[in-house]
């Protein structure tokens, strides 16, 4: 942390391609129960081809990323834009580059891409840098 | 229909008292695949330094979920949870939290927003979690809501 510059990037976090077991404990345990998650039934009647990913469960990978790299409680505060959906078999990259080192704050933008680039999820965290 | 501001500004949240499980925090660390035992293993956890397994930086919105019908206030809204897409989230964080910990969550609709003639809605609700009276995090979660039916 003692080298944290802008232009410094977080190691990559990418997971396993989302499976329906996925889904499946993600509503479990996050106790987001929503059908439209796990019941394709539910999601056809959404008017979705499938189901697909829970937002939270890219923002939980992104948790990963962060805490990977520094303790939790260096974490003051983080917004994320749910920009596209994660499909069944959807294969998240999280990842991080520091914008900026101010006051003792880092500023870190955060994305998760599907593998063909597709950004699912953007946004920014403030990091205490010590 | 469109969401009426003044019922969603109006619409009274219980505050939510709720005791943070360590089996559960275990088990969202399994189903994230999570990696660093100190969010699954309490000897992990206590080895380094914190007194059980912490909330991880996510949960406080699963915390939320936890009232007996997480989406009753959807229903008295008149919201169709179908149509519901997860926009924005954010949290601010002021102190650790552990399993063991009975926090208060209490919440409410800050804003409602028509967009493109009503063919979306933008619903806004904030949380403030606390511990014994001191500030834990708060969260801020923007919902889309979809009305194709309408057109502008």
């Amino acid at each position: 942390m003692t080298n944290l510059v802008p232009g410094t990037e977080l190691p990559p976090l990418t997971v396993e391609p989302i499976s329906r077991t996925t889904l499946a404990l993600f509503a479990g345990a996050s106790g987001d129960h929503n059908p439209i998650h796990i019941d394709l039934d539910n999601a056809r009647s959404a008017g979705m081809e499938d189901v697909f990913a829970h937002g939270m469960l890219s923002m939980a990978y992104l948790g990963r990323l962060l805490t990977n790299w520094v303790p939790q409680n260096r974490i003051r505060d983080w917004q994320v834009r749910f920009t596209s959906i994660t499909p069944v078999h959807g294969r998240p990259t999280a990842s991080g580059r520091v914008t900026a080192v101010e006051n003792g704050l880092a500023t870190v933008e955060l994305l998760v891409a599907l593998e063909d680039g597709t950004p699912t999820l953007t946004g920014v965290a403030t990091v205490a840098v010590d | 229909m469109p969401i009426d501001p003044a019922l969603a500004a109006a619409y009274h949240f219980e505050p939510l008292e709720v005791t943070v499980e360590r089996g559960r925090l275990a088990f969202f660390a399994k189903a994230i695949g999570q990696t660093d035992p100190v969010y699954f293993d309490l000897a992990a956890a206590e080895a380094a330094g914190h007194p059980d397994l912490p909330v991880p930086p996510t949960f406080y919105f699963s915390l939320e979920l936890e009232r007996p019908n997480g989406v009753a206030w959807l229903d008295a809204l008149g919201i169709d949870l179908r149509r519901v897409l997860h926009g924005e989230q954010s949290f601010t964080y002021y102190a650790p939290a552990y399993a063991g910990d009975t926090l208060r969550l209490t919440t409410k609709v800050t804003d409602v927003a028509s967009k493109k003639g009503g063919a979306m809605e933008l619903v806004t609700k904030k949380t403030e979690v606390t511990h014994d009276g001191e500030p834990i995090a708060d969260l801020s979660t923007l919902l889309v809501v979809r009305n194709p039916e309408v057109t502008a």
